[in-house]
């Protein structure tokens, strides 16, 4: 166990913790994928009041998992925190920006005086919906394509880019990502209404919405799958650090990890039972097959991107500032008393568990809406 | 280049960072307090079964979510400001610094979120016990997550707990006790949650006599009065004990500031205490800043020095001695520490540069100069004084910090006495008939904002130039961006907020003008 814990396991470790994150918080997003929906969908205002309140009771755990996501990776690889985020500065605003209008709009939404009225709440609700999964995706695939950016001998990072992150967006490959992310968070959203909500009309719309969304999730997913695995990667020699572009880099390294292997098919194939379920039997279960796939691909996407001496916030400009588990973590000493106060996460869980068993026993239905006091 | 950086994109980011600062502590304090005070009103519901403390409760859990809310909302961006406006602070101190953030996140945040799901929609949902269960863990949730910020916001202001390391060229941890340990955090946790439940007690005293005052919901306004009297009163008292606590601790590790709050300039035995004063130009200067005179002085005699060192006539030094120096009682000036400080910079420059080019002999031999106690307690302790080019740049604003904290500490005493009117009138049951002191309370709702928010001024502002005390100044922290980024983001974020703001503010007021749900 003393051998086990050296700073490399905990390198690992955290990156573990952070990739399990990565994926509740990419599963968490059928808030924003379900808000996507707040004008589309519903027929009237009941129905749009019935989805609001039903993404409502949950927002603040995609929240609270994005700011501990974000924690997490402040703790663990600081200097990813101020690379990146110091760096790339106009995409995080633009995502912070998204969901700090979201937090406000659920419970301001339906109040009497509100000043700007329950459609423009319910405008930040959409933004929420289509930016934030979008942005997300465009941001983490800069984990796989690289970033204009180099480090002095301090490690004082210098953008190369006047755009600070924007220029992401014409890369077609970050484009797959964002597009696949939202088009994963509105099928994940579709399907927890679904599991929530107990109203023929919406219920019958939501089928409907299923397969119009599922069909350009599976195509950009594919499309970004085939780029990653096919396209050079960013390998840092072993013994020097040295970082060299590498044909085939992730397939190798999904190939090369039996936890991979496992996650990535493993968690396909749970999407697509989930939409084979939701789509062709109007199943009300399909949200947890495609949240424990998405779970499963993320935490294997995060894998590929980081472990095998990845560099997984790679310098496009200066492959040498590209930033390795090792190079971008906290001393040993802070991730490992993290590590310990990592060991509440399975209570945490427990509890959430909880939680929402007891909070969804009942349907979302008109009558429950009427009898209900806080609604928004 | 960073050290030429350009100073407009200091001032605008300290600008930004101070908006959502401000603005996201006009939410948190009444979140703290309220949270408490919803707890105490169900758990007496659930062990009276008297539904008339159900819809108290409920009433002010709705003006609780309101203001949840956006206090949610203006704290993501705290967070991550360290990041997109302080990139080089995250660097350099993250190995510390983030792991309160990240403890927060898992053992506060999730416990908060969880449980206000329960508690605003759990009424026909869940147990009485479960529902009261979760009242108070959002109470505690919010209690702890005020902790590590606060944590970690102590250790920006005394740092301890850390070694550098030449390799990285950041600071780690090696004492995560010591980092929660620290006495500034004691200090300033207990000093803000009390307060915290301060401003929520006026709150619920001042909207509660608005209702008295229109002769409305007259049970729910003196049931609220009560509750949040005695609550008040206990908090403000303990406010004022660790406030005393914490100015000790203050003059003991951030001398600067402490002589700033006091606008004391020379040192003296025997120091008594400013209670009000107005500060004039002296027409003497220290360096480029101001010396202020006092007109209109109330002072405690001998004060000052007992309540920093113990003894009546125990020595307080001045801003002058601590510029200057002051070799007899001990006092090293701050010229001679950034020479110091430069020293450790240049042995920190002269090792990277023999790593850069392969001499592996020099880079051992000024590698272990840090490991050295000697070097550590002489120079590299003063390592953030590297970057002054006058010694004079190490006093904040005196005038802004002496002010804000009179009136913060004058309007603490205003609130005790607040509290004790209101437990007393409430007892002899003639609130109704003092209607100077219900037109007082609810006026007195504003105040505490504005004590609350001069705290803040006071602990920030004081502490300038220093992002970390000692070790690093704000325009090193700064992230390498452009000043027009940081000017856009600044007003995106000034109109957001303030609409935010008005929503707020306008909802919050018509819900009180419709009472509780009967």
């Amino acid at each position: 166990m003393a051998l086990m814990i050296s700073h490399a396991f905990l390198q690992n470790y955290w990156w573990m913790i952070i990739s399990l994150l990565a994926g509740l918080l990419v599963f968490l997003m059928f808030v924003q994928g379900g808000q996507s929906f707040i004008f589309s969908l519903p027929r009237n205002g009941m129905q749009r009041k019935m989805i609001v309140n039903a993404l409502g009771r949950k927002w603040e755990f995609t929240f609270t998992t994005l700011v501990t996501f974000g924690g997490a990776f402040f703790a663990a690889f600081p200097l990813f925190y101020a690379t990146s985020f110091g760096g790339a500065y106009w995409v995080w605003m633009a995502i912070l920006f998204s969901f700090i209008v979201q937090a406000v709009a659920y419970e301001y939404r339906s109040k009497p005086s509100n000043v700007f009225g329950t459609n423009v709440f319910d405008t930040f609700l959409f933004i929420n919906g289509c930016l934030g999964p979008f942005l997300i995706g465009v941001a983490v695939a800069t984990f796989f394509t690289g970033s204009d950016f180099t480090l002095d001998l301090f490690n004082r990072v210098t953008w190369g880019s006047g755009w600070h992150g924007l220029e992401a967006l014409v890369n077609p490959v970050n484009l797959l990502l964002g597009f696949t992310v939202i088009f994963l968070a509105r099928v994940l959203g579709l399907m927890y209404l679904s599991s929530t909500i107990d109203d023929g009309d919406l219920i019958a719309a939501i089928n409907r919405a299923l397969a119009r969304n599922a069909i350009p999730f599976l195509i950009f997913f594919l499309a970004f799958t085939a780029c990653l695995l096919l396209g050079k990667g960013f390998k840092a020699d072993s013994a020097t650090g040295e970082v060299t572009m590498v044909k085939y880099l992730y397939l190798h390294n999904l190939l090369s990890n039996v936890f991979t292997l496992i996650l990535f098919p493993g968690g396909v194939v749970l999407v697509l039972v989930s939409l084979w379920l939701g789509i062709m039997r109007h199943s009300r279960k399909a949200i947890w097959f495609a949240g424990s796939g998405t779970i499963a691909v993320v935490m294997a996407l995060f894998f590929i991107a980081g472990y095998g001496n990845t560099a997984f916030y790679p310098s496009s400009s200066d492959l040498q500032s590209s930033l390795t588990l090792a190079k971008a973590s906290s001393s040993m000493f802070t991730l490992k008393t993290m590590m310990y106060v990592s060991f509440i996460i399975p209570f945490v869980a427990a509890y959430i568990w909880y939680a929402w068993r007891s909070m969804n026993r009942r349907m979302i239905t008109t009558e429950e809406m009427a009898e209900e006091d806080h609604t928004y | 280049m960073i050290e030429n950086i350009d100073l407009s994109l200091v001032n605008w980011s300290r600008a930004q960072f101070a908006l959502t600062a401000i603005y996201h502590w006009l939410f948190v304090p009444l979140t703290l307090g309220l949270s408490f005070i919803l707890a105490f009103m169900e758990t007496i519901y659930v062990r009276t079964g008297d539904e008339i403390w159900k819809k108290i409760t409920k009433f002010w859990m709705t003006l609780f979510g309101i203001n949840f809310a956006i206090g949610v909302a203006t704290g993501i961006i705290l967070e991550f400001e360290f990041g997109t406006n302080w990139s080089n602070y995250s660097w350099f101190v993250g190995d510390i610094f983030g792991a309160p953030l990240a403890v927060e996140g898992i053992l506060a945040f999730f416990l908060e979120s969880t449980f206000v799901a329960v508690m605003f929609f759990g009424w026909n949902k869940v147990g009485k016990k479960f529902h009261l269960a979760s009242t108070w863990l959002v109470a505690v949730g919010a209690s702890l997550s005020a902790l590590w910020i606060l944590v970690a916001n102590s250790w920006m202001e005394n740092p301890v707990g850390m070694v550098f390391n030449p390799d990285t060229a950041r600071n780690e941890m090696n004492s995560f006790r010591d980092v929660i340990l620290n006495p500034v955090a004691i200090d300033k946790f207990t000093h803000t949650v009390t307060s915290g439940f301060v401003l929520a007690s006026v709150f619920v005293v001042g909207i509660s006599s608005w209702f008295l005052l229109r002769h409305r919901e007259e049970i729910l306004a003196k049931k609220s009065i009560l509750i949040a009297g005695i609550f008040g009163l206990v908090s403000a008292l303990l406010v004022a004990m660790t406030g005393d606590s914490s100015a000790r601790t203050i003059a003991k590790v951030q001398p600067v500031k402490f002589a700033s709050m006091e606008a004391h300039y020379d040192g003296s035995s025997g120091a008594g205490l400013t209670v009000i004063g107005a500060l004039t130009d002296k027409g003497e200067r220290i360096g480029e800043k101001t010396v202020y005179d006092m007109k209109l002085k109330i002072e405690l005699p001998k004060l000052l020095s007992i309540m920093t060192t113990g003894e009546e006539n125990g020595y307080v030094p001045g801003l002058k001695d601590l510029i200057n120096g002051n070799p007899g009682k001990g006092i090293m000036s701050v010229s001679e520490m950034m020479e110091r400080g430069r020293y450790a910079r240049q042995v920190l420059i002269d090792y990277k540069m023999a790593k850069e080019i392969g001499d592996e002999a020099s880079a051992a031999a000024l590698g272990a100069r840090f490991r050295e106690q000697d070097f550590i307690d002489n120079y590299f302790r003063y390592f953030g004084y590297s970057y002054f080019d006058h010694p004079w740049q190490v006093i904040p604003s005196v005038p802004v910090t002496f002010y804000s904290f009179r009136i913060m500490v004058g309007l603490g005493f205003f609130f005790i006495l607040l509290f004790i009117l209101a437990i007393s009138f409430h007892r002899q049951q003639t609130l109704e008939r003092n209607r100077w002191f219900l037109w007082v309370a609810l006026f007195s709702v504003p105040l505490a904002y504005l004590a609350s928010e001069l705290g803040w001024i006071v602990t920030e502002m004081g502490r300038q130039p220093w992002i970390i005390q000692n070790l690093m100044p704000v325009n090193i922290a700064v992230s390498n961006i452009s000043t027009g980024a940081v000017q856009t983001t600044f007003s995106l974020f000034a109109v957001l907020f303030t609409a935010l703001l008005i929503a707020e503010v306008s909802i919050m007021v018509r819900q009180i003008k419709n009472g509780p749900k009967h």
